[in-house]
């Protein structure tokens, strides 16, 4: 308003007022950077931060710098052809029984496991064994306690461990590796999985994405057209699972699907089947509980927009001529699309990160990237595996959003 | 660089948080964490509630479900706030090295003389030992019993589905012992590429017929709701299942694999001394001997095994009956291992 007045009446004392709303405004604009400041230091501390550390772990390569510092400045500074010269082989021996000593070998050993299993032992038992001094040099010390260390293929995996960085476990990640002449390669069929486990974690998204909309359509449809009150009482009954614990859910279907449950015994009395059906430990069991699981986040966005939707436009459609099923096609679902766009976003995205639910029911071949990243944090500590397999989630699915952003628009979604 | 400056805030963020959770953590009361549930239960009737009594020393309880990640997060992140452990032997070797427990003051605790072979570790001090063993329900199988994992690969003679644990860890010994490895010979061909092609092998041969399990209530369930006829499950599970829901699972101790839990002390306790002496205390034979009547886990020093009374002692891993025909799970191997064999594993059901 007096933005308005002193921009319309040029008054004498005009730059004085126009300084002290621009000072108005400042304040204004503080006061409101002040109230979302506690929310945006909450999303940096335990968002951006940890997610962002996470992600620097899938290239981070510090094992050898932080255990054995001076030999993993050797190494660098080695060429990096066949057996390297007495001095860096005696900085790589004398680091190794020093770290040994103070129980820092541990990690360079592990981080070279990675490479090859058998590494750990062999770093463990030659450091185990290295004298003070050396008999002759240091190399022939060194393979007096095992002939790999003339293999110049252990040299190499060793000048691998020393350098800045590392892309062993993002090309890992999607089932590469580096051979000794340092090009990229694919790894031995037995031992790629990961692009397959990211293919299966996104199908089982996509299908439990697909059947979460076919059946919340038509029932998101019933309750928009009910009226208020009988409509409000069967929502709880759509939010009721929602205030369950997730495990209590995924257990009782355990219970509703085994072999001897309630669902096979009934498909037996009704004479259906003969023999009890495998419904669960395998792929359809992970469906049946995620889609269960994950309707009600399809179910609400649906809802809230078909409710906004005034009952007068299919009757206009109906008016001008058109059969129900154009009247359908041609007005109802353009009209819900922003409601199907965030429900389907919405579940998928949520279906990609499933872990117990697929650890559970599902089959040893149902489970989803999440699994890894769990087996990789929790039980090997191989964070930098960990951290690579999220950022490949992560950057897939941010891709993917992106298309869906090119493709429909992200305007044209709305969660209420 | 952005990247290094990132994570420079990442830490000083931690360290500060560290600090304040430190100083908060400084004059607090000597912590034991343990697994939880029944288990837990009967360790606070045998051990945590008489050594409170005892010594005068107040002890808090907590309850973790594993994985070293867990405690490497705990020491590195300056917040232990965590004491005594048990861990599993795994974790134990894989933090040793790491070097997130002290080293265990074995004169403190009675000398490493005094405990069975297995329990004796630089970085801990076993408290039990559990098995993974076939386990069957007699009232189903029980004209025919299987005896053997050679039985358990028989689907002709016992049809069915059958499950052990998801991942190749125990499933590849099992595989191998079926096809006619000597138990002291599983881990020399296992570490050959040719051993565990013969162990899938082997596995392919009942692969439609699998159910894998994660978690360890879960065997004792498939069996109790056929979903199985056979499966692998630990020793305790089987008996708190026979005892508590009524049933009649039995476990072929032949083939069976045995491992140790062992108590560690977390890096930099400010209660060492106080852990130490719980450790001692629950390491005499008067104080573990009351363990095994309540879950049927077998207990590491030397002399209890004679204090405790045979009925109970025939279901428990360290009965000599039952120790002889079982053999060890090897933690080093796995250690080593754990993670080639699981990729390969997860290409085998795949296929």
């Amino acid at each position: 308003m007096t933005a308005s007045l002193a921009s319309a009446t040029p008054l004498p004392g005009g730059t004085v007022l126009r300084r002290q709303l621009k000072r108005a405004e400042r304040r204004r604009k503080l006061g409101a950077a002040m109230l979302v400041a506690p929310l945006f230091l909450f999303l940096l501390v335990f968002f951006v931060l940890p997610i962002g550390s996470m992600l620097i772990k899938s290239f981070d390569n510090s094992e050898m710098r932080q255990a054995m510092p001076q030999a993993a400045q050797a190494m660098r500074d080695w060429a990096g052809e066949g057996v390297p010269p007495e001095p860096v082989v005696a900085a790589v021996a004398q680091g190794m029984r020093a770290s040994f000593k103070d129980r820092s070998l541990a990690s360079f050993a592990k981080r070279l496991n990675y490479e090859d299993a058998g590494w750990r032992s062999f770093i463990f038992a030659t450091a185990r064994k290295l004298p003070e001094k050396p008999e002759g040099s240091w190399l022939a010390t060194l393979v007096e306690i095992d002939p790999r260390w003339e293999d110049p293929g252990t040299w190499a995996a060793i000048k691998r461990a020393s350098a800045e960085l590392t892309d062993y476990y993002l090309l890992t990640a999607v089932d590469l590796k580096r051979d000794a002449q340092n090009a990229i390669v694919g790894v031995q069929a037995d031992q790629a999985i990961y692009l397959d486990i990211l293919g299966r974690t996104f199908w089982i998204a996509g299908m439990v994405t697909l059947a979460c909309l076919l059946l919340a359509y038509p029932l998101a449809y019933k309750l928009a057209t009910l009226p208020p009150r009988t409509a409000n009482l069967l929502m709880i009954l759509v939010l009721l699972p929602f205030w369950t614990s997730l495990l209590v859910r995924t257990g009782a279907w355990v219970v509703l699907l085994q072999r001897e449950g309630l669902l096979n015994q009934a498909l037996q009395w009704l004479g259906l089947t003969s023999e009890p059906l495998q419904l669960v430990y395998n792929r359809f069991g992970v469906y049946v509980a995620m889609i269960h699981i994950l309707l009600p986040f399809m179910i609400l966005p649906l809802y809230s927009v078909m409710r906004g939707i005034p009952p007068v436009y299919m009757r206009a459609a109906a008016l001008l001529g058109a059969r129900p099923s154009l009247a359908f096609v041609r007005v109802y679902l353009p009209l819900t699309m922003p409601g199907v766009g965030a429900g389907c976003m919405l579940v998928f995205i949520m279906a990609l990160g499933y872990y117990i639910t697929p650890a559970l029911v599902g089959g040893a071949s149902d489970q989803m990237l999440s699994y890894f990243v769990a087996f990789f944090t929790i039980q090997t500590v191989n964070w930098g595996m960990a951290a690579s397999l999220g950022s490949l989630l992560l950057v897939s699915t941010l891709l993917l959003y992106w298309v869906y952003a090119r493709l429909v628009g992200i305007d044209r979604m709305r969660l209420g | 660089m952005p990247m290094t400056r990132f994570s420079a805030l990442a830490v000083a963020g931690a360290t500060a948080l560290g600090l304040v959770f430190s100083a908060a953590a400084e004059a607090r009361d000597l912590t034991v964490v343990s697994w939880g549930g029944a288990y837990q239960d009967a360790q606070k009737k045998v051990y945590f509630q008489p050594f409170e009594k005892t010594t005068g020393i107040k002890l808090i309880e907590d309850s973790w479900n594993g994985g070293v990640g867990t405690l490497r997060a705990k020491v590195e992140g300056g917040a232990t706030d965590w004491d005594v452990v048990q861990v599993e032997a795994e974790e134990l070797v894989l933090g040793c090295e790491e070097g997130l427990f002290e080293p265990m003051e074995w004169e403190a605790i009675g000398g490493e003389d005094a405990f069975i072979k297995p329990a004796v570790h630089e970085c801990g001090v076993g408290t039990i030992v559990w098995t993974t063993g076939l386990s069957y329900d007699a009232d189903k199988l029980g004209d025919n019993p299987p005896k053997s994992w050679a039985d358990f690969f028989d689907t002709k003679t016992w049809p069915g589905k059958r499950s052990l644990r998801k991942g190749p860890k125990y499933a590849l010994e099992f595989a191998l012992l079926a096809d006619g490895v000597e138990p002291d010979k599983i881990y020399e061909v296992l570490a050959t590429e040719e051993g565990v092609d013969r162990a899938f092998k082997k596995l392919d041969t009942i692969k439609g017929d699998m159910v894998w399990w994660e978690a360890g209530a879960q065997p004792v369930q498939l069996l109790a709701a056929g979903d199985v006829v056979m499966t692998s499950a630990y020793n305790g599970r089987v008996s708190a299942a026979n005892v508590n829901e009524n049933r009649n699972f039995k476990i072929v101790w032949p083939g069976s694999i045995y491992s140790v839990d062992s108590w560690v002390i977390l890096r930099d306790s400010p209660n060492k001394e106080q852990a130490l002496k719980f450790i001692a205390f629950t390491s005499e034979p008067e104080h573990q001997k009351d363990l095994p009547p309540l879950v049927p886990y077998g207990v590491t020093n030397k002399g209890s095994s004679e204090l405790i009374d045979p009925t109970v002692l025939k279901d428990v891993p360290t009965a000599p009956e039952n120790l002889e025909v079982a053999f060890e799970l090897d933690t080093e191997f796995w250690v080593e291992n754990i993670e080639a064999l699981n990729t390969r594993f997860n290409a085998w059901v795949a296929q």
